[in-house]
C-alpha cells in the first residue's frame, strides 16, 4: 500500500506542475494515441519528393541548417540564423525559403494559402509534420549565438509583453500567471521553461479542435487574432522572434513530435 | 598623460565581449510590428497605435507608479459616456451576451454585434460551470453589493472603461472601444444587478 502511494506521488511529482491538477490529462493522452499525426507525415513526404514549381525539382536538397537534404534532427535546432537569408528563420519560414529559391516558386504562389482547415489541409502543414517528425528523440538546441539570434530572442521576449490589440492584451494577459484558465482550457506560463518545453516539443501538431494539423506560424497568428490586432505577416521577423523567444525558453527538452493538442 | 590615457582605451577596447545584444526598446518594438503586421477585415493597422494606459502599462510591466496610474484613470475615467436614467437593461440579452465569446476578430462580420466574452474569465452563474479563471468570480455579484445606482454606475463604467478603475486591468474597454453597445452594457448590467438574475441565484 505505501508503496503505491510512494509511486503515485513519485508520478505526479515528475509531471510538469502545470498538468499536475489537469482534469485533460488523461484526455490528451488518449487522442494522441489515436492521432492521425503519422498519415500527415506521410502525405507530407510525398510533397517533399515532389517535383513542381517552374524549375520542377523537389525539396529534397533543401538545406535546413544541417545541409542541403539533411532533415534527421533539423526541426530540432529550429529558429536559427542562416547566413545565406543572413535572417532568423524557423522550420516553416526556411521551407517556404526552399520552395521559392529551389522550386523558383513566388512566395504569393507558395503562400497563397499558408492555413488549411479539416477538408483541405495546407501543403505547409503537410511539410511540416514530414519535417519535424525527422527530429523525434532530439534535444531542442535552437540558435543562441549569433548576434541576429539573441536579437531574435530579445525581440520575442520583449513581444511577449507588449499590451496591444483593440482590448489591449499581451501575450501575459493569459499565458503570464500560473493555473488560470480561459473558459475550460489550461493556460500554460510560455515564459516558463517547465510549461514551454513539453508544448514547444509537440509542436506543429494535429488539434483535435480544429480537426486538421496546425504549425507554430498559424499558432501565432491565432493568438493576435484573438488580440482583436491586425494580423501578423506569415514568416515575419516578428512571428519568427515569438517562435525563437518559446524555443529558446523551451531548449533542452527532447521533440517528441508532430503532437496532438486539444 | 594622453597617450597613457589612448593606450588605455586601445586595450579596453581589444578586451571588449563580442557584441552583446540588448533588449530593443519599446519605440524599436512598435517600429518593428508597424512593419511585420497588415490590416486584415474589421482589424485595422490603428489597432497597433498604443495609447497612454497601452503605453505605461507596457513600459512598466503592469505596475505604474501609483501618482501616475490615479491621474491616467481619472482620465480614463472622463471618457465613459452614461445614458440617462436606469442602467439596468434585461439581463436575459445580457446572459447571451456574458456567454458568447465573438466579435472584433478580423474575421469577423463587423455587422454582426459583438459579444462581452465575459465567461472567458468570469465565473458568473452558477448553471455556466465552463468559466474561466483570469478575472475574479462574479458569482452573485449583486446580491451582496446591492443594485442602486451608485453600484449600476461602477458595473456600467468597470464595462465601459475597465482602465478607469485599474489602470493596467485584464479587462478590454469595452465602450471606449466600441465593443459594445450602449444597450449591450445596460443589458450585461442587469446580469450581474438583477436580483433574478441566476447570477444572483
Amino acid at each position: 500500500m505505501r508503496a503505491i502511494i510512494g509511486s503515485a506521488a513519485l508520478a505526479l511529482a515528475m509531471a510538469p506542475a502545470w498538468a499536475q491538477e489537469s482534469q485533460f490529462a488523461d484526455y490528451q493522452k488518449r487522442t494522441a494515441e489515436a492521432s492521425p499525426v503519422e498519415l500527415f507525415e506521410l502525405i507530407g513526404e510525398d510533397l517533399w519528393k515532389k517535383k513542381q514549381g517552374p524549375n520542377n525539382v523537389s525539396l529534397e536538397r533543401c538545406d535546413l541548417g544541417k545541409g542541403p537534404g539533411v532533415l534527421k534532427g533539423a526541426h530540432a535546432a529550429l529558429p536559427r540564423y542562416f547566413k545565406d537569408t543572413d535572417r532568423v528563420m524557423d522550420t516553416e519560414t526556411r521551407i517556404l525559403h526552399c520552395m521559392m529559391t529551389l522550386q523558383g516558386r513566388s512566395r504569393e504562389e507558395a503562400l497563397k494559402r499558408p492555413f488549411g482547415d479539416a477538408s483541405q489541409p495546407s501543403e505547409m502543414e503537410y511539410l511540416s509534420a514530414y519535417v519535424a517528425g525527422h527530429s523525434r528523440g532530439f534535444k531542442m538546441t535552437p540558435g543562441t549565438k549569433h548576434p541576429k539570434e539573441k536579437a531574435a530572442y530579445e525581440l520575442g521576449k520583449k513581444l511577449f509583453t507588449v499590451r496591444t490589440g483593440l482590448w489591449d492584451f499581451s501575450c501575459t494577459s493569459c499565458h503570464g500567471t500560473e493555473g488560470k484558465r480561459i473558459r475550460m482550457s489550461e493556460l500554460p506560463v510560455l515564459s516558463d521553461p517547465k510549461a514551454a518545453r513539453p508544448l514547444m516539443a509537440t509542436w506543429p501538431a494535429y488539434r483535435v479542435s480544429n480537426s486538421t494539423f496546425k504549425t507554430m506560424q498559424w499558432r501565432i497568428n491565432n493568438c493576435y487574432r484573438q488580440m482583436r490586432t491586425p494580423e501578423p505577416v506569415w514568416g515575419s521577423e516578428t512571428v519568427n522572434a515569438m517562435n525563437m523567444f518559446l524555443t529558446v525558453t523551451a531548449q533542452g527538452a527532447t521533440y517528441r513530435g508532430p503532437g496532438t493538442k486539444r | 598623460m594622453t597617450k597613457n590615457w589612448m593606450l588605455g582605451a586601445g586595450l579596453a577596447l581589444l578586451v571588449v565581449p563580442p557584441l552583446a545584444v540588448a533588449e530593443p526598446s519599446d519605440r524599436e518594438v512598435q517600429q518593428v510590428m508597424k512593419r511585420d503586421f497588415r490590416a486584415k477585415g474589421q482589424a485595422g493597422m490603428d489597432r497597433l497605435q498604443q495609447d497612454g494606459a497601452q503605453r505605461i502599462c507596457t513600459a512598466t510591466d503592469n505596475k505604474p507608479p501609483a501618482a501616475l496610474a490615479k491621474q491616467m484613470e481619472a482620465d480614463q475615467l472622463k471618457s465613459i459616456v452614461y445614458p440617462s436614467g436606469s442602467l439596468m437593461g434585461d439581463w436575459k440579452s445580457g446572459a447571451k451576451i456574458a456567454w458568447g465569446g465573438r466579435g472584433m476578430q478580423w474575421h469577423e462580420d463587423p455587422k454582426k454585434p459583438a459579444d462581452g466574452g465575459c465567461y472567458n474569465c468570469h465565473e458568473m452563474s452558477p448553471q455556466r460551470t465552463s468559466a474561466g479563471t483570469i478575472g475574479p468570480s462574479l458569482r452573485g455579484f449583486g446580491k451582496t453589493r446591492g443594485n442602486g445606482m451608485e453600484m449600476q454606475r461602477y458595473v456600467y463604467g468597470k464595462i465601459y472603461n475597465a482602465k478607469a478603475y485599474n489602470l493596467c486591468s485584464e479587462m478590454p474597454r469595452f465602450g471606449h472601444t466600441g465593443s459594445l453597445t450602449e444597450q449591450q452594457m445596460k443589458d450585461l448590467t442587469a446580469y450581474l444587478l438583477d436580483p433574478t438574475s441566476p447570477v444572483n441565484q
